[in-house]
């Protein structure tokens, strides 16, 4: 039958028909295209201009930085480095830090990267058993030197404010998320106060009700550590919003599924952890995942109840007289915003390829 | 059943080619539909038999051949394609009604916007063909309070109020329940009963050997037989049509 | 089975059971609460919001001065973030609106420069670019003396944004009115076109008629009452300028970083939109000839919007959520200048902090509420 069809007489468009047929096809798309080359002349060359040819790429001191007046100043962020990734923690114990991103990176990896063996159990250790040894490494003991909470900093801070989050708001929020659909009046209620409540607060209220208000709760002589306080509110925070993620989830599991748990005997409890929460966890991953791009991004609010988080490093460097440039500010944002952009961008597309693989499940 | 022919031709299609990127859809199409004629195209899925009566409304533009409409030619020019549009009214699969609107303002907005009519005289219009569907006591309602097959003989009427002298049903019972299959062909022929020329894709053989003056069979994008309904249910030529009949009909 | 062992017996024993864990938390927390507060001396209630606050805000959009209790900063506070929050939904919506069907355009060039944006913008945090907006760019700006200028009327420096301050003079009243008649007659206008496209079918235009009415009525009654508005222009006197409206760069840096974050979730909003609307709706309605223009108008839009509202008003409510990183730059918000620094001043956290929530979860149940009975209403006529 192939033998019949004959290939179509257009060939595959050249570069002129190409630019034709996408750029000039009419004049209102000739002025558009017009138009958008102006922009990006007028933003990506001043950039390129900036941050590469007419930059400061070596030097240690604002000197350094003082003779290119139109370019940034990258000795600042050589020279901040080692505060930008680990705050102002104990050089001689640098490494704890190293070692738990390391762990930490091959973790992910091995989550992410399709075809390794073994994910459920990865997945449960870095889950269950990594907190506990980074939380050892970092602070202290067993042998190993305390590292006080207030030298921590940097992406160091910004990546404990987040994994916290996101490790404390996953069961949390699987269980308000129940609660949210349950039979039962009081639970619901209780759920839907809760969820609603986080949900519709910003997120700065929170840490302000955290830092002023936390203290203020605990029994007398007792004190609450500050970044434990945050931790909380970070914490209470996302789980709402995991809630409803994993809400979403179990909305999309079709009734037949609860159905055939109950017909072959299930309680609610063994139902539910053998057969609705495993689909209902696959089908909110891609939205998880997004949820942790959010929070990490909303980990920078540290910064404004005093953390030398990622942001806040770079912020304290910008007002630090010593690197007074008229570039320092642009050049420390600059990189600060490519550092968080390479993590959430590679991460939703992540969820954006999880997705894409739910899809093609389905269809099978 | 016996038709009157009405004299010169609805349709004529005159060496039509089509590709879908390198994917060659239609090849080597000749097809001449005779006014008041119905045409019943039949063939395996993927066969092409909806990207041809898509090419007549220009719902598909085809790169090789001509399609020329009651006088109008598709072909080259983008002006005749209102004029033709303007002629023939089309029945999709999914219905296709526009979820927002009410059956009647489905059926008023075409008349209102394309004929400039008032809107008076668009709603006695609309009601006019409810009424010949058989449902205007639904026109309050919105489509997705109706039945598929109610929806599809909605469809019909929106199709009609635009009064085209040629009607396109691109497997119009295919997504509907066996009990609504019924509904809307008893429609489809009462439709045939008015003269009206149509063109109709289907799997309903029932449907092919009472209406059709005609059935065309196709293949791989191409048309492999074309008879009247006697001959092609009695007295098929091509071996490939007597496969399909014999897997169609059991 | 005994009574005690029955499922209902159960399931209330266990909800009594978390109502009264609940309680007692809520409990403990309230008597831990009263007794730190006792022992720091710090008053409570909510007597404080008649005190004097004393401290001077930098915008405000009510009569303000130190003398001025905390209740009235609170009020200035709201204010200065609705002003933040309306102007930013306005200016995100079109921004939004744009990208959005930038990145479906057929222009190649153009709709990956909107996806670029889009990817760009929503994967950095909306407190870097803030930051970015007010100490990297509007900070850069040269000083008052060497005002970037439009028209001699319009400058901007690092000091903010001058332009004219209208003033009116007795009779703009009248000019108001004129120009609230003219808006009625345009308004019939357009009624009395469309009443006879459907009685007739004939399509009028009023465009032309519309903005006749709108305009002449106005400009002749000013001519009579002799201009009733003028303008006090921005000049600038010794190292900073004189009269007109300031815009403060923490306002500008605000808006711009607000609504340029939220407009590239806007765009994605849009972009699904559209694409969910049926590609059958479209073949339909060419099939009955309809042009493009009413296909756009009558089908493709408004199904479009059925989809984009819902979504759109969450992320009006993000934006003004958003706009308390206010506190970050000393914009003078509600979290800025009542959870800031009258917490600061008072130590009444509790009252505060649940005022401030209170009022932020007060516009978020709202909104979620008007959203629900949209929905249900959508979900009656299409089922």
């Amino acid at each position: 039958m192939a033998a019949l069809r004959r290939p179509p007489r257009i060939q595959v468009p050249g570069p002129v028909q190409w630019m034709h047929e996408n750029l000039f096809s009419s004049a209102f798309n000739s002025v558009l295209t017009l138009v958008a080359f102006f922009l990006i002349y007028q933003t990506v060359v001043p950039f390129v201009q900036w941050a590469i040819i007419d930059a400061a790429w070596s030097g240690n001191s604002r000197d350094a930085c003082l003779r290119f007046e139109n370019g940034a100043c990258w000795p600042f962020i050589i020279e901040r480095s080692g505060q930008i990734v680990y705050g102002f923690y104990d050089v001689a114990e640098r490494w704890r830090v190293d070692v738990i991103l390391i762990i930490l990176g091959l973790g992910l990896a091995w989550l992410t990267v399709p075809g390794t063996p073994g994910k459920s159990y990865v997945g449960a250790l870095m889950i269950a058993v990594f907190p506990f040894v980074a939380f050892v490494l970092l602070v202290g003991g067993f042998g190993l030197v305390h590292v006080p909470i207030e030298k921590w900093g940097g992406l160091l801070i910004t990546l404990v404010v987040a994994v916290t989050g996101i490790v404390v708001s996953l069961p949390l929020g699987i269980v308000l998320a129940l609660g949210r659909r349950s039979d039962l009046p009081v639970v619901k209620g209780l759920c839907v106060a809760f969820i609603e409540l986080w949900r519709g607060v910003p997120l700065i209220t929170v840490l302000f009700m955290s830092a002023n208000m936390l203290p203020l709760f605990m029994p007398d002589g007792m004190t609450i550590n500050k970044l434990l306080s945050a931790l909380i509110a970070v914490a209470l925070f996302s789980s709402a919003y995991m809630a409803e993620v994993v809400r979403g989830g179990l909305q999309a599991i079709s009734k037949g599924q609860y159905e055939a748990a109950a017909a072959v005997g299930l309680g609610y409890w063994r139902s539910m952890a053998f057969v609705i929460l495993p689909q209902a966890l696959r089908l909110s991953l891609p939205n998880i995942v997004g949820n942790f791009i959010g929070l990490l991004k909303d980990t920078s609010l540290v910064s404004i109840i005093g953390f030398y988080d990622l942001l806040g490093i770079v912020q304290a460097g910008n007002a630090d007289a010593e690197w007074a440039t008229p570039n320092t500010a642009m050049t420390g944002y600059v990189f600060a915003g490519a550092l968080f952009w390479v993590m959430c961008f590679s991460m939703s597309r992540y969820a954006k390829a999880l997705e894409g693989n739910l899809q093609a499940g389905e269809r099978r | 059943m016996t038709v009157d022919l009405k004299t010169g031709a609805a349709v004529e299609i005159i060496g039509l080619n089509k590709w879908f990127k390198t994917f060659q859809a239609l090849r080597d199409i000749n097809l001449t539909v005779l006014r008041g004629e119905r045409l019943v195209i039949c063939g395996p899925s993927g066969s092409g038999k909806s990207t041809l009566i898509r090419c007549i409304n220009g719902l598909e533009r085809h790169q090789e051949g001509r399609v020329i409409v009651e006088g109008a030619e598709l072909t080259g020019e983008v002006g005749k394609i209102d004029v033709v549009r303007a002629n023939v009214g089309m029945v999709f699969q999914q219905f296709n009604l526009f979820p927002h609107l009410t059956v009647l303002e489905n059926c008023t907005l075409a008349p209102m916007w394309v004929k400039h009519l008032p809107k008076k005289e668009a709603e006695a219009l609309a009601m006019q063909y409810l009424e010949r569907v058989h449902i205007p006591e639904q026109a309050s309602k919105y489509p997705g309070q109706l039945s598929g097959g109610q929806q599809q003989r909605v469809a019909i009427a929106r199709a009609l109020t635009m009064q085209p002298r040629i009607m396109l049903f691109d497997e119009p019972t295919s997504a509907l329940d066996p009990e609504m299959i019924k509904e809307v062909l008893e429609t489809m022929v009462e439709l045939a009963g008015t003269g009206m020329t149509m063109l109709v894709v289907t799997h309903e053989m029932g449907f092919a050997r009472t209406v059709a003056n005609r059935i065309v069979f196709m293949d791989v994008g191409e048309i492999v037989e074309v008879a009247a309904p006697d001959d092609f249910f009695n007295n098929p030529k091509s071996a490939r049509t007597k496969e399909f009949l014999a897997q169609i009909l059991r | 089975m005994s009574w005690w062992r029955t499922r209902r017996t159960q399931d209330l024993l266990f909800q009594a059971a978390l109502l009264g864990g609940v309680v007692l938390l809520v409990g403990g927390m309230a008597w831990n609460a009263a007794g730190a507060l006792e022992r720091q001396n710090i008053a409570s209630g909510f007597g404080f919001l008649d005190n004097t606050a004393g401290f001077d805000v930098v915008q405000t959009l009510v009569r303000y001065d130190e003398t001025s209790t905390y209740g009235r900063v609170l009020i200035v506070g709201l204010l200065n973030t609705l002003l933040v929050a309306i102007v930013g939904i306005v200016l995100t919506t079109l921004l939004g609106f744009v990208i959005g069907i930038g990145q479906l355009s057929s222009n190649w060039l153009v709709a990956k420069l909107c996806r670029a944006y889009v990817e760009t913008l929503r994967n950095i945090p909306l407190l870097l670019q803030l930051f970015f907006w007010y100490f990297a760019v509007l900070r850069a700006l040269p000083i008052p003396r060497d005002s970037w200028t439009i028209f001699g009327a319009f400058f901007l420096n690092n000091r903010g944004l001058y332009v004219p301050g209208p003033v009116t003079e007795p009779g703009f009243g009248w000019v108001v009115l004129a120009i609230a008649l003219g808006a009625i007659g345009s308004l019939l206008l357009s009624w009395q076109a469309r009443r006879r496209r459907e009685a007739q079918g004939v399509i009028t235009p009023v465009a032309p008629q519309s903005l006749a009415l709108l305009l002449v009525p106005a400009l002749v009654i000013s001519a009579v009452t002799g201009f009733p508005l003028h303008f006090t222009w921005p000049v600038l006197e010794g190292f900073n300028f004189e009269g007109g409206i300031v815009v403060l760069p923490e306002l500008m840096a605000l808006v711009i970083a607000l609504s340029t974050y939220t407009a590239s979730y806007i765009a994605e909003i849009v972009r699904a939109g559209i694409q969910g609307v049926a590609k059958g709706q479209i073949e339909a309605s060419q099939a009955l000839g309809l042009k493009r223009s009413p296909i756009l108008r009558l089908v493709l839009v408004p199904q479009a919007m059925r989809q984009i509202i819902p979504p759109l008003t969450s992320q009006y409510l993000n934006l003004t959520k958003n706009s308390s990183l206010a506190v970050a730059i000393a914009y003078p918000d509600l979290v800025s200048v009542f959870a800031g620094t009258t917490l600061n001043q008072t130590g009444q956290a509790i009252e505060i902090i649940a005022i401030t929530m209170g009022i932020y979860l007060t516009l978020s149940l709202l909104t979620s509420s008007a959203m629900n009975w949209y929905n249900a209403r959508i979900a009656l006529t299409e089922r």
